[in-house]
C-alpha cells in the first residue's frame, strides 16, 4: 500500500493543454500513473498527449466518462481556486494543486467547501505526491525514488528532492512522498499526512521536512509524541539561519513576533522522539541508526 | 508588501473608518503649510510622523509634536533626512495632535492554523501586541471572522464589549472592527492593524468637549500573491525605500534577501535556498544572501541572479546549488558561463548541479573550468574554504 496515490489512482489533469500541464502529464504518464482525462474549457472533444488522453470541457464530464478519482491542477493562479472547487463539486476525492501565488484569502474561502465535500486538497504551491513504483501525481522527478517503506512529508519542493535522493542513494526506499506546499493556507498539513501514514501498513518509518514559520511542525510533533512512539522518525528543519521578519521565498516561511523559529520546531520534534538532522544528507544515517534497513 | 502609514490610513478612510485628517509632506516648508491648515481648522497642535516601513520610529525620535507652523517646520526638518534602522526618512505625515484619554489595540490578521481571519482586540493599546500576548494572554480578545460572511455584527459586538467600551464608543468600535475585516478582504491584506485605536477629547470653538473613538495609527500588509489584481495598491509601493537590488529581484521574479555575510548563494527553491544558507553557516561561513531563482528558471534569470549577488561588494565567493526538477541543469550551467563572461569582477565560484540534465550540465561546467561539488555539504565546505583564501589574500595584500 501507500497513501493518497497508488495503482487505484485515475487522474484527471486540469489544464492539460497548457505548457506546464502537458509537460508534466507526459512525465506522470511515463512514470506509470493512469492519466485518464484532461480538461480545458473550450477544447472538449480533443485528445491530448499524442492522442492517448481525452480532453473534456468540464471535470464533471471527465469524471462521468472516465471514472477519474484524483485531479491535479496546473491552471494559473487567477483560475486555480475555481478549478479546485470544480473538481470537488464533481466528486473528486483528492485534488493536488501545483499552482503557486494563489492569494491566501482565496484559500480561506476555498477550504471550508473542500472540507464540507469530504474531499482532500494537497497544496497549493506544492510539488505533489509520489508513491514510488505506483503513481506520481505532481512534478517530483520520478528518477530520484526507490520503492520502500519510509513515508515522507515536506513543505518544500527541491529540498524534498534533495532528501529523497539522499535516501535513495543510501538504499532507503519510500512508501509515499508528500509535498504539502509552502503557502500559509494549505489543504493538508504535516499532521494530516502523519495520521495517514500511521494507518498505512506498509509505512514503517517517517521523515518530516519543515521550514521556519507557522506552527504546523509543532502541531505534528505534539501528535506524534502520543501516537508514533515506536516508529523510527527523522526530521529536518530549513531556515536555522534565517533572519526574523523576512519572508524566505515561501509565503509561509517567516519568523514573526518570535514565533515560527527553527529552534522551537527542532525542540518540539526532538521531544516527540524525532531524530533531527543538521543536514539533509544526515537523515538516512539517522533512520539507519533507528534500525531502518538499507538495501 | 508593507504600506506606509499614510497609505494605510487612506484605505481605512475609504472603508469609512474614523481617521484624523492629515497630509504627507516631503519638505519642512510643506509640513509647515499642512500644520498651518490644521491649526487654522482648530487643531490645538500637530504631530509630525516619519513615514518609514520599519518599526520603532517613535523611539528613534521620528514622531514629534509641534504647536505652531514654525515649530512644525523645525521638527520636520529634523525628522526628514534622519535615518531609522538604516532607512532615510523622505516623507512625514502631519496630523492634528490628539488629547488621548485611552488607547486600545484592534487588528485583523490571517490566522494560518485556523485558516481564517483573526480579529484581535486589547484594552492595552499603544504597545506591541506580541508583548501583551506574551505577558497577559488573557488581556486579548480573539474572534475568527466567517470565511464567507466576514466578521458578523454579534462578533464585532463581542470584541467591543471585551475592550470595556461603553456608550457611543461601543457602536463605534463595532463599526471599526467590521471595517478592519472589510479593508482586509477588499485589499487582500494579511494584516490590518490599528494601534492605537484611541478615545480622544475634542474641544469645539464654544468650549464643549466631546470624546471620540478614532484610528490614530494604521499598519497594513498586502498579500504579494494578490498584487496582480490590485493595480491601485501596486502604485502605492514605496520605491524610495526599496533597495535597487530588491527592485531588480522583484522585476526578475527572483526571491532575494540581502544578508551580511561573504558567501553569495544561488539556489532553486525556497526550502533548498534556506538549507544552503544553513549549511554555509554550519561549515563556518556567513551567507551573503538568500536567493531562490524559482522553478524552471532559464539562462537569463541565472545571469540576473549573478548580477544581484555581485552587486554586494562584500561577496567573496558564490555558491550555486541547483536540484533540477522543472529547472534544467544544463540551462543553468549555460547561464553561469554567460554570466561569468559578463561579470564585473572575478569571484571564485563553487557549483553543484544535480537532477534533470545534470550530466549535460557537468560537461558544460567542466569545459568552462568551473569548480564543482557533488554533495551540498561538500559544496558548502568548498565555498567556505574559498572565502577564507580570499580573505587571507586580502589580508596579505593589506600588510
Amino acid at each position: 500500500m501507500s497513501i493518497l496515490v497508488g495503482r487505484e489512482t485515475r487522474l484527471v489533469v486540469q489544464g492539460i493543454t497548457g505548457r506546464e500541464g502537458e509537460f508534466h502529464s507526459r512525465q506522470m504518464q511515463a512514470y506509470g500513473t493512469r492519466v485518464v482525462a484532461g480538461t480545458r474549457f473550450g477544447k472538449g472533444g480533443q485528445r491530448a498527449l499524442d492522442g492517448t488522453v481525452p480532453v473534456f470541457d468540464t471535470v464533471h464530464e471527465a469524471v462521468q466518462a472516465t471514472g477519474a478519482n484524483t485531479s491535479i491542477v496546473y491552471v494559473p493562479a487567477p483560475a486555480a481556486p475555481d478549478a479546485i472547487l470544480e473538481a470537488v463539486d464533481a466528486g473528486i476525492g483528492l485534488v493536488v494543486c501545483i499552482t503557486e501565488r494563489i492569494p491566501a484569502l482565496d484559500m480561506v474561502k476555498v477550504m471550508p467547501v473542500v472540507r464540507e465535500a469530504g474531499a482532500r486538497l494537497i497544496g497549493p504551491n506544492c510539488p505533489g505526491v509520489t508513491s514510488p513504483g505506483r503513481a506520481k501525481v505532481g512534478i517530483i522527478p520520478g528518477s530520484i525514488h526507490l520503492e520502500g517503506s519510509v513515508g515522507l512529508v515536506s513543505r518544500s519542493g527541491t529540498l524534498t528532492y534533495e532528501v529523497v535522493q539522499a535516501l535513495t542513494d543510501a538504499g532507503i526506499g519510500q512508501s509515499t512522498c508528500v509535498g504539502i506546499g509552502g503557502d500559509p493556507i494549505i489543504g493538508t498539513s504535516h499532521l494530516d499526512v502523519l495520521q495517514l501514514f500511521a494507518n498505512d501498513p506498509e509505512t514503517h518509518a517517517l521523515v518530516l521536512i519543515g521550514e521556519i514559520g507557522g506552527s504546523a511542525e509543532e502541531e505534528a510533533a505534539a501528535w506524534a509524541a502520543d501516537h508514533l512512539r515506536g516508529i523510527p522518525k527523522a526530521a529536518f528543519i530549513a531556515g536555522r539561519t534565517a533572519p526574523e521578519g523576512k519572508r524566505m521565498g515561501h509565503a509561509g516561511a517567516i519568523i514573526s513576533g518570535g514565533s515560527g523559529t527553527a529552534a522551537a520546531k527542532v525542540a518540539a520534534l526532538e521531544a516527540a522522539g524525532f531524530r533531527v538532522a543538521e543536514t539533509p544528507g544526515q537523515i538516512a544515517q539517522l533512520l539507519a541508526a533507528q534500525g531502518v534497513a538499507t538495501t | 508588501m508593507k504600506l506606509q502609514e499614510f497609505h494605510a490610513r487612506e484605505l481605512l478612510v475609504a472603508a469609512g473608518l474614523p481617521v484624523p485628517t492629515g497630509r504627507v509632506a516631503t519638505t519642512p516648508a510643506e509640513a509647515a503649510g499642512v500644520a498651518q491648515e490644521l491649526l487654522t481648522a482648530g487643531a490645538s497642535g500637530v504631530v509630525v510622523k516619519a513615514q518609514v516601513l520599519v518599526g520603532g520610529r517613535g523611539k528613534a525620535g521620528g514622531v514629534r509634536l509641534a504647536t505652531t507652523a514654525d515649530d512644525a517646520e523645525r521638527v520636520a526638518s529634523q525628522i526628514l533626512g534622519m535615518t531609522i534602522k538604516g532607512i532615510t526618512v523622505r516623507k512625514v505625515l502631519v496630523a492634528p495632535a490628539s488629547d488621548i484619554r485611552h488607547e486600545y489595540y484592534l487588528g485583523a490578521v490571517l490566522d494560518r492554523a485556523a485558516q481564517r481571519i483573526l480579529v484581535m482586540g486589547s484594552a492595552e493599546g499603544g504597545v506591541e501586541i506580541e508583548q501583551v500576548a506574551k505577558e497577559q494572554p488573557d488581556a486579548i480578545v480573539r474572534v475568527h471572522a466567517h470565511p464567507h460572511l466576514g466578521l458578523l455584527d454579534f462578533q464585532a459586538r463581542h470584541v467591543a464589549l471585551a475592550l470595556g467600551l461603553t456608550g457611543p464608543h461601543l457602536s463605534d468600535a463595532v463599526a471599526v472592527a467590521r471595517g478592519l475585516v472589510r479593508v482586509m478582504l477588499d485589499n487582500d491584506a494579511d494584516l490590518v492593524e490599528v494601534n492605537p485605536l484611541a478615545i480622544v477629547r475634542e474641544r469645539a470653538a464654544d468650549g464643549t468637549e466631546t470624546d471620540r473613538l478614532i484610528c490614530l495609527d494604521a499598519k497594513i500588509t498586502i498579500d504579494d500573491s494578490a498584487l496582480p489584481r490590485h493595480a491601485d495598491l501596486e502604485t502605492r509601493r514605496d520605491l524610495d525605500e526599496e533597495d535597487p537590488a530588491d527592485r531588480e529581484a522583484r522585476e526578475q521574479e527572483i526571491n532575494f534577501i540581502h544578508l551580511d555575510g561573504t558567501i553569495g548563494c544561488l539556489v532553486n527553491g525556497a526550502g533548498l535556498a534556506m538549507t544552503t544558507m544553513d549549511l554555509v553557516k554550519r561549515a563556518g561561513g556567513e551567507p551573503a544572501n538568500f536567493l531562490d531563482i524559482g522553478g524552471g528558471a532559464r539562462a537569463d534569470t541565472v545571469a540576473a541572479a549573478m548580477r544581484l549577488i555581485l552587486a554586494d561588494p562584500r561577496v567573496q565567493v558564490i555558491l550555486v546549488n541547483i536540484f533540477g526538477g522543472i529547472t534544467r541543469g544544463d540551462e543553468v550551467a549555460r547561464g553561469l558561463v554567460e554570466a561569468r563572461a559578463q561579470q564585473s569582477r572575478a569571484v571564485p565560484m563553487v557549483v553543484r548541479i544535480v537532477g534533470t540534465n545534470a550530466e549535460a550540465a557537468q560537461d558544460i561546467l567542466r569545459q568552462a573550468a568551473f569548480q564543482t561539488a557533488e554533495s551540498l555539504e561538500a559544496a558548502a565546505a568548498q565555498a567556505v574554504s574559498a572565502a577564507r583564501q580570499v580573505a587571507s589574500v586580502a589580508e596579505g595584500a593589506g600588510r
